[in-house]
């Protein structure tokens, strides 16, 4: 036995002929938090509807915690909280009254049904919205409802298809501590769009394009590719390229418009020193300089780019 | 897990006006019919010389108010039951019951359940309505219990039928048009027939099965017909909701 709360294996699954996703193959262990990135259409809801059990995959399989989906699917449904997309919410109920029927739903036994229903509000923060009908709640709070509902029978796998759509900033915070805290003792799988969310809580990171995974691996190597070994320096009279790269440990510079210049340096180098002593030295005028961060969010383009250009 | 499905639709129902609305003026219509029952009543048995063209009142009033109950019906089922699956398409909130640890059939029947216990209020109010005659009469509950199980029977069919009708579109209304049709051929369909009384079609008819309940005759045949419907549509239904995981 291993450890291993979600195995997807070479899912795969058609619309029609067309593959919405391809050959998909991951596992997260007990206490990961992954997310899923991935542009508009590339798959991501698919993937997730297929791991809860809502779409039958065209191949491959699924397991939960060892469970197979197509072959015990009320054992393995039992383990896992989901919240799609569109959030599934009666709003002709009270948010009490919805809870109780989603812990009643997951087997939560009629003695914890009262506490459960207590503990996920509060962990949602809805503790004073008890009595209001779901119909007249804001969307943020809605949503605060479809992520109790998904946690109130304290699931192994915690799967949230863009959780923090249409929360305020301070919500969204407690959201993440949220998620990081279910991540703490379960599995958490959200897709989001929002790039720093996921480097803020997610251990694994997955980026999925055009139904295929083009990246999979711990969010410590995409922040590496995000931060580099770059630094970009301002400075009033800049020198010529060739007098930066005589500094120790540059190995590449560039000079941009507005006096700027971007300069790569060797890994185990620190050249921010010598370049600052050089400036006060020739008078460059050096009036910034800092590590260059390269945006998740090119990085990101980068991958889904790179794919499309070997398409 | 059945009865949890069951219960959240009964919720569901008696949440919104619409329930509550159809369960009083169904009432309201077959108290109506009760009274007008027991007054036509006298009206007919003073003018009855012969005894053997006197009737007893439960079979007078009974006949009524179950024969207009059995009619009734067929526009409140689809009302009912249009938005048991289609609103949830709609609204997007099947996931919610798909994702939980219950199975499809699990689904269906607690759904159906749901609906066939709310109708069943109606039925047993009636049937309460009626044995109040018991003060003033000596009245034959064999003949209102036969008239329950048939028309509880009937709703059942009709309830199975508007759930199948419900699965197929995201649209209620069209959902209760479409049950509506369907019903109201399957009910008189045997009027098509009327030369030739022995014709199969004729015995698929809704209302050819109601009348031996409504002369107070259990007949097994007639049970197994109704039994066989529901099962047909419910199995339908399941199918029609498997399709949607595997298709998407």
């Amino acid at each position: 036995m291993n450890n291993f709360t979600v195995e997807a294996i070479e899912l795969t699954r058609l619309y029609g002929g067309r593959e919405a996703v391809s050959n998909v193959s991951f596992t997260l262990s007990k206490g990961e938090v992954l997310g899923f990135l991935g542009p508009n259409g590339a798959g991501k809801s698919t993937t997730m509807k297929m791991l809860t059990g809502n779409l039958a995959p065209s191949n491959g399989s699924v397991k939960i915690c060892g469970i197979d989906m197509m072959e015990n699917p009320k054992e393995a449904k039992a383990l896992i909280g989901y919240l799609p997309e569109m959030r599934p919410l009666y709003k002709e109920l009270t948010v009490d009254e919805y809870l109780t029927v989603a812990a009643r739903l997951h087997r939560v036994s009629a003695k914890h049904i009262k506490k459960a229903v207590e503990v996920a509000k509060e962990r949602c923060g809805l503790g004073h919205m008890s009595k209001r009908l779901i119909e007249n709640l804001s969307n943020g709070y809605q949503q605060r409802v479809g992520i109790a509902q998904a946690i109130i029978h304290n699931p192994m796998v915690v799967i949230l298809d863009e959780p923090t759509v249409g929360l305020d900033p301070i919500q969204i915070r407690d959201i993440r501590t949220l998620i990081r805290e279910v991540g703490g003792e379960h599995s958490v799988i959200i897709s989001t769009h929002i790039l720093p969310e996921v480097e803020m809580v997610c251990d694994h990171v997955q980026i999925i394009d055009k139904g295929k995974l083009v990246f999979n691996g711990s969010i410590d190597v995409l922040k590496r590719q995000r931060i580099g070994n770059k630094l970009l320096i301002g400075m009033r009279n800049p020198p010529s390229t060739d007098e930066m790269l005589k500094i120790s440990g540059v190995t590449e510079v560039e000079a941009l418009p507005n006096g700027l210049m971007r300069v790569r340096f060797a890994d185990d180098a620190t050249p921010a020193e010598a370049i600052v002593q050089n400036s006060v030295q020739h008078g460059w005028g050096l009036h910034q300089i800092a590590p260059d961060q390269t945006s998740l969010e090119d990085v990101f383009m980068q991958l889904t780019y790179q794919e499309q250009s070997v398409i | 897990m059945i009865i949890n499905v069951a219960r959240k639709e009964l919720k569901s129902m008696f949440a919104s006006p619409m329930g509550w609305v159809i369960l009083s003026l169904l009432m309201f219509a077959f108290g109506t019919y009760y009274l007008n029952g027991v007054n036509d009543y006298f009206a007919v048995m003073s003018g009855a010389m012969r005894p053997a063209e006197r009737t007893g009142v439960t079979q007078f009033v009974g006949q009524m108010v179950y024969g207009f109950a059995s009619f009734m019906v067929l526009f409140a089922v689809p009302l009912l039951s249009m938005r048991l699956i289609s609103e949830e398409r709609r609204s997007q909130t099947l996931p919610f019951l798909f994702s939980a640890p219950i199975s499809l059939t699990e689904i269906v029947l607690g759904k159906f359940l749901g609906l066939v216990a709310f109708l069943g209020i109606l039925i047993v109010f009636i049937a309460a309505m009626l044995s109040t005659l018991n003060i003033w009469a000596d009245i034959d509950f064999g003949f209102i219990v036969a008239n329950s199980l048939g028309l509880l029977l009937m709703v059942a069919s009709f309830s199975a039928l508007g759930l199948y009708f419900s699965s197929l579109t995201q649209q209620p209304v069209v959902a209760a048009i479409l049950t509506f049709v369907a019903l109201f051929a399957l009910m008189f369909l045997d009027r098509f027939f009327a030369g030739d009384p022995s014709n199969t079609l004729a015995s698929l008819s809704l209302t050819r099965h109601f009348q031996s309940f409504s002369g107070g005759l259990i007949d097994t045949g007639d049970i197994a017909y109704f039994v066989l419907f529901i099962v047909t549509f419910l199995t339908l239904t399941v199918r029609r909701l498997d399709a949607d995981r595997l298709r998407g």
